[in-house]
């Protein structure tokens, strides 16, 4: 389905190509004027890197690289999973706020909603806390779905909500258990995250967006990914992570970027154990954020939203 | 016995689940950006009919099902099983009461189906969707009645009950649909 969005020639037909090209020219229109309305400047980084990922749960398509002549060369290069890495760096150079929009690459099994290869929005605003940052995603989203309405809810409220068990208390036993009432599952024994995200798609998430934009925030710490730490307003361990939905459809991640160098290479060294124990080889951090971080990571939020399923909902 | 991964899930491949054969119906890739892929995975019981929603991991394996299709031809039954041949190796199967209980109200002596073998024996059986049986028993028409889309039940041959016009008789040939066990027409 997201491949019918008008980057894709070979899932045109000439019924509705001319119709869906002019949609999404003018939806990029849309979002190139509200960034130079907003001052954030348009940038443009590389796909092509040396490194891939420590997500464990990102995969990065790689290419042969056709240039080795000594055995320090690299053998393969990494086509980027988001521009991440390299806006940072940006970031790191005095930048100020920036976006670009740009493919990136995964190998996620294609679906409905997956692709290999997909268009990806993002931006970094200088001094925007989390909460700054959500107002921001929706006064943009406003420009393309004008008078949808705004809901925010926390990643525990929505759980104890749609799933009736509080995910930031309950242990991975009380989890599965709950899993398990609902959901056939094949398997037993896995880490807390993964019964709550299990929670999460079985559950919770067609519940979000059915009434314009909800904002899902302040993730558990585990989840944390790239985002600072903080507390909830019970005093809760929390990230600064929110995500966006509507529809029922997830379209958009962003945190209030961790900057803090040691921090952030502690979580990739336990995202390299986390992949060593399931079995995927762990990865050198790149080399490009290392000096970023160590340069210094301005005060700054960033988000990245996915435009081919913003696209499908317009 | 092989094995499937859940990137080789597609619709129509034959697993085994708790020991019993199954078919993928429909399998969905779901994903939070950040999170754990599962697929969530529509599925039929083979055995059973048995319809339901079971999600895995994935890059989890499952144990596949050796299960084959094959046309064979219905001999006969005895008290137990239904017996089909298989027209070239004139091999014979007994297929069991569960195994053809959807194809019986119209199956007949001669009759070409499709066999679902699971490990050599008969899972289901699948009868053409259009099969021609005789009506054994069925009330006189009335003379006269033109009434447009009158019906009347007739008893076919195998057992089956089905809606006929008026002027169908006893031993008259009927051609049905297998799929809806609906009359289609004189044959």
């Amino acid at each position: 389905m997201i491949e019918k969005t008008g980057a894709n020639p070979a899932a045109l037909n000439p019924q509705n190509a001319a119709q869906c090209l002019a949609k999404r020219a003018a939806t990029l229109a849309s979002i190139r004027q509200y960034f130079a309305e907003q001052t954030v400047l348009e940038v443009e980084t590389p796909l092509l890197g040396q490194y891939p990922v420590t997500d464990p749960q990102l995969e990065n398509l790689r290419v042969d690289n056709p240039f080795v002549t000594s055995p320090d060369d690299v053998k393969y290069l990494y086509l980027a999973t988001s521009p991440e890495y390299s806006m940072k760096q940006l970031l790191s150079l005095g930048s100020g706020s920036i976006y670009q929009i740009t493919k990136a690459f995964r190998q996620d099994a294609p679906g409905r909603l997956h692709a290999m290869e997909f268009t990806m929005l993002e931006w970094y605003r200088l001094d925007y806390d989390m909460e700054a940052l959500i107002d921001d995603v929706a006064a943009l989203i406003h420009r393309l779905l004008p008078n949808i309405g705004v809901e925010k809810i926390s990643y525990r409220d929505a759980f104890i909500r749609y799933a009736k068990v509080d995910p930031l208390i309950a242990s991975s036993d009380e989890l599965e258990a709950i899993v398990k009432q609902n959901i056939d599952v094949s398997f037993s024994h896995q880490s807390k995250d993964v019964w709550l995200d299990l929670l999460l798609t079985h559950c919770v998430e067609q519940n979000l967006g059915q009434k314009g934009m909800t904002f899902l925030f302040d993730y558990p710490a585990s989840q944390s990914a790239l985002a600072r730490l903080g507390t909830d307003s019970d005093n809760k361990k929390i990230a600064k992570r929110f995500e966006l939905y509507i529809n029922g459809i997830e379209l958009a991640n962003g945190y209030h970027e961790l900057n803090d160098a040691v921090e952030q290479r502690q979580r990739f060294e336990a995202d390299n154990q986390l992949r060593l124990q399931t079995g995927q080889p762990a990865h050198e951090i790149d080399a490009g954020l290392a000096e970023a971080l160590d340069r210094g990571l301005p005060n700054c939020a960033g988000v990245a939203l996915g435009l081919d399923r913003l696209l499908l909902l317009l | 016995m092989g094995t499937y991964s859940t990137n080789e899930f597609k619709n129509g491949l034959k697993i085994i689940i708790e020991g019993d054969p199954c078919n993928i119906v429909d399998n969905e890739v779901v994903k939070p950006g950040k999170g754990q892929a599962f697929n969530r995975v529509r599925l039929k019981n083979l055995k059973t009919g048995r319809a339901w929603e079971k999600t895995f991991k994935s890059g989890e394996s499952v144990e596949a099902a050796d299960v084959m299709e094959t046309n064979m031809e219905y001999l006969y039954c005895d008290d137990e099983f239904w017996y089909f041949m298989d027209p070239v190796t004139f091999e014979q199967v007994p297929a069991s009461a569960a195994a053809i209980e959807e194809a019986k109200p119209f199956l007949k002596e001669q009759e070409k189906c499709i066999i679902t073998l699971w490990n050599g024996a008969p899972l289901t059986v699948t009868l053409p969707n259009f099969v021609e049986i005789a009506v054994g028993e069925t009330d006189p028409g009335l003379k006269g009645d033109t009434a447009q889309g009158a019906t009347k039940p007739a008893t076919l041959v195998t057992g089956a009950v089905v809606r006929v016009p008026l002027f169908i008789d006893e031993g008259e040939v009927l051609k049905i649909d297998t799929r809806t066990g609906e009359y289609v027409s004189r044959a």
